[in-house]
């Protein structure tokens, strides 16, 4: 596209190597921000949606890529890279002031690699404890337990509120200064790990001022598992068990992404019929996935009887799943080539037997709770969040949508048989708990909508195309996106040509949705935190990894 | 008249897999000589205790939500008496251990279980909490709780479906049913004198 081409044109630093509608641009680590605020700042395209920023360890150097997109035309992406050499001490400019999203990613990186991003306030580990010995994505990682041993005591709460900010100065020497997170006076409340409404293990520390909430400080990592690691010493297809348990109720989606990003690497052809089947599957997902967010969200206000409705409707997929897939919540259906086994012989019927009845069920709910005067009371005119918001913060999925920010990946990039289903992108503007509410429930009658168009017209052939026996990607980063019930899911692989990957990074669009509840929710009341995160509907172990 | 027996009426004896360990474990009480009156007394209470089970919901990840749909409609242990989920461990007597726990997490778990008043016993659901799952390879997760919590009930799979989640409860049910009620501790035999005050609270 001239526009960036043009854009980069400006970087005579830069290396630009161009695949597609991808743009690989290296530059020098002092450039760093230099070229990233020409991305972002400029009147022509501005790069305004960080999707990620992955850390790498190439072995000898340590480094970073910042992968942009421009909310104007979503289908361009940039992926900015830098290297540094120092891996004692490695450090690198920081970017929150121009993207939201940055804060949590640079700290993840942080935590990861051992990067320190210069004046980012608040330098602290993201998910592993404050007093955790190493960095372990790094590739020179010392796993041995006795090093990090199983705590017996809860995280010292100082050294939780303590941030180190790094910087350089004018002399070139490393600075390191500490902040206290809260004022000694300030009156804050802990909000789990352990609670029934965090949908997950997630800790917040919520200041307030009275009732009104001052600031919300999360804390991640009670369920970090490690799994990108883990994916490193794994084979390429026995990845995606593990990213069917990262986000749990899109995993299926999750998990078509990754083997998406494969078969592009392999240039791996698969059959129509696998596209279609993992297509009705990922719709079936997305749906029980919002049934039960709207069944939390309700319970979450106190309205048990919409959880069991929702439980109840998302049954009738869970059996639809069984029959064919032989899981209820991990289905382990999507394989690299197609999917595991071909559909059972009543699939068609009963997902054709599904689709009117939960356009029935669809209508009762919305007579049961979207019309509830107390419902409408809590929700209406309650967690403003605006369209520029939503991008910066890389708030993707429903909650995007319901702010404005057209950002369907289905749309965008029609992956499997998107291509071949009239939908609709459901969009609303007004960006308040009661669209995000209401988007999820338009949201089924879409996925229905697609369901009905193709369970009928799935081409025969095969269902899994022929693979080798021992897969090796050959050597370079491959990237796939997909749309998840919860936002946008990213994979990013990194390989050198061997049959275990380099790296691999998977975006968790719910880490964005937490931050964004760490703006949303700011300045008002404290009763309404809980709602607001059943409205942004995130899954902690997303998070986490 | 044979005091202590493991038959519960909400599943049949035949229908267990194992019937042998528990049958050995009150030959072994009855060989120890059980005061009828006593006795009669503790199956009256267990009789109680066994039927009304108020679980503390750990839920973590994954098979939380398997956990979720046993609650709801259409598994609904609530036939069995264990409805009431209390958010509060001074008010559960049994935890459930739903998902991964990992090294952050761990110290966590421990003491809500050092909170949770005497007599108080574990379920540990899904491969995660048995060993560790299929995060063995990990540098994060702990690998089995039993290393952090003594467990009464191993419910394996990944996720557990409801059935046998329920499966898990029924035998938490009768070993409930036949212990010595007068002979399980009191208190919480922790140092900690926070937890001592909050199991009467
Ligand atoms: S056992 Fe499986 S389903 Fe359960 S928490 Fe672990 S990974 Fe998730």
């Amino acid at each position: 596209m001239k526009v960036i081409q043009d854009l980069l044109a400006q970087m005579p630093y830069a290396e630009v190597v161009r695949q597609d509608k991808t743009y690989l641009v290296t530059v020098p680590k002092e450039q760093l921000y230099a070229a990233a605020s020409l991305l972002k700042n400029n009147e022509k395209l501005s790069f305004d949606y960080l999707n990620d920023i992955v850390g790498i360890d190439n072995g000898d150097s340590l480094g970073a890529v910042y992968i942009l997109s421009a909310s104007q035309f979503p289908s361009y992406i940039i992926r900015l890279k830098t290297l540094t050499d120092d891996r004692e001490q490695p450090t690198m400019d920081s970017v929150i002031d121009l993207w939201l999203s940055a804060d949590l990613y640079e700290r993840e990186v942080h935590d990861f690699f051992g990067i320190n991003f210069l004046h980012n306030p608040d330098m602290r580990r993201l998910f592993l404890r404050q007093d955790w010995k190493g960095y372990p994505l790094r590739k020179d990682y010392d796993a041995n337990p006795e090093l990090n041993p199983i705590p017996t005591e809860n995280e010292n709460l100082e050294a939780m509120e303590d941030l180190p900010t790094v910087d350089i100065d004018l002399n070139g020497k490393r600075r390191e200064q500490h902040q206290k997170l809260f004022e000694k006076e300030e009156y804050v409340v802990n909000f789990g790990p352990q609670h029934p409404s965090t949908h997950g293990a997630l800790h917040l520390r919520v200041s307030l001022d009275g009732e009104i909430i001052k600031k919300i400080d999360p804390n991640f990592g009670y369920i970090h598992r490690g799994i990108e690691k883990m994916c490193e010493t794994y084979t390429y297809p026995q990845i995606p068990h593990l990213i069917d348990r990262m986000d749990y109720l899109s995993g299926t989606i999750h998990r078509h992404g990754y083997c998406l990003a494969v078969e592009k690497a392999l240039q791996l052809e698969v059959s129509d019929r696998a596209h279609y089947i993992r297509t009705i599957i990922d719709e079936l997902t997305r749906i029980a996935s919002h049934l039960l967010g709207w069944g939390c969200m309700a319970n979450d206000m106190g309205a048990i009887t919409a959880f069991i409705y929702g439980m109840r409707d998302r049954e009738k997929i869970m059996d639809i799943f069984e029959q064919t897939c032989g899981g209820r919540l991990m289905p382990n259906y999507s394989c690299i080539g197609g999917v595991m086994h071909d559909i059972h012989p009543e699939f068609q019927k009963k997902v054709k037997a599904f689709v009117p009845y939960m356009r029935k069920m669809l209508k009762e709910d919305h007579i049961l709770f979207t019309g509830n005067p107390i419902a409408r009371d809590r929700m209406d005119g309650v967690g403003y969040l605006s369209k520029e918001q939503a991008i910066s913060l890389g708030a993707t999925g429903p909650t995007g949508r319901a702010s404005g920010w057209s950002n369907d990946v289905r749309k965008i990039e029609p992956y499997a048989a998107y291509r071949h289903a009239d939908f609709k992108e459901m969009l609303r503007s007004d960006g308040l708990t009661f669209d995000r509410y209401v988007i999820r429930l338009d949201e089924i009658e879409e996925s229905l909508k697609i369901i009905e168009q193709l369970i009928d017209n799935i081409p025969g052939g095969a269902c899994c195309a022929k693979t080798k026996a021992i897969i090796k990607l050959p050597e370079g980063e491959f990237f796939q996106r997909v749309e998840g019930s919860h936002g946008e899911f990213d994979v990013f692989i990194s390989s050198k040509g061997e049959k275990y990957p380099w790296r691999v990074k998977f975006r968790s669009p719910c880490m964005t949705l937490v931050n964004t509840l760490k703006h949303i929710a700011v300045g008002g009341k404290i009763a309404d935190l809980i709602m607001l995160g059943g409205s942004l509907d995130y899954v902690v172990p997303c998070i986490d990894r | 008249m044979e005091v202590k027996d493991i038959k519960i009426k909400n599943m049949k004896y035949e229908d267990f897999k194992d019937n042998e360990t528990l049958e050995s474990y009150v030959q072994e009480l009855r060989a120890n000589g059980v005061n009828v009156a006593v006795a009669k007394i503790d199956d009256l209470i267990n009789w109680g205790r066994s039927n009304s089970v108020w679980p503390l919901v750990f839920g973590t990840s994954c098979c939380a939500i398997e956990f979720m749909c046993t609650a709801a409609a259409r598994y609904d242990f609530a036939r069995f008496g264990w409805e009431v989920t209390r958010n509060s461990p001074r008010q559960a007597d049994v935890l459930f251990c739903c998902g991964t726990v990992v090294h952050k997490m761990a110290p966590v778990l421990k003491r809500l279980y050092d909170q949770m008043p005497e007599p108080k016993y574990v379920m540990a659901i899904g491969s995660c909490t048995i060993s560790g799952g299929p995060f063995k390879k990990s540098y994060h997760t702990v690998m089995g709780i039993d290393n952090i919590v003594p467990v009464d009930v191993y419910v394996p799979g990944c996720p557990p479906r409801p059935d046998a989640m329920i499966y898990g409860m029924m035998q938490l049910s009768r070993k409930i049913k036949m212990q010595e009620f007068f002979k399980l501790p009191k208190q919480p035999a922790t140092p900690q004198g926070e937890t001592a005050e909050g199991g009467e609270a």
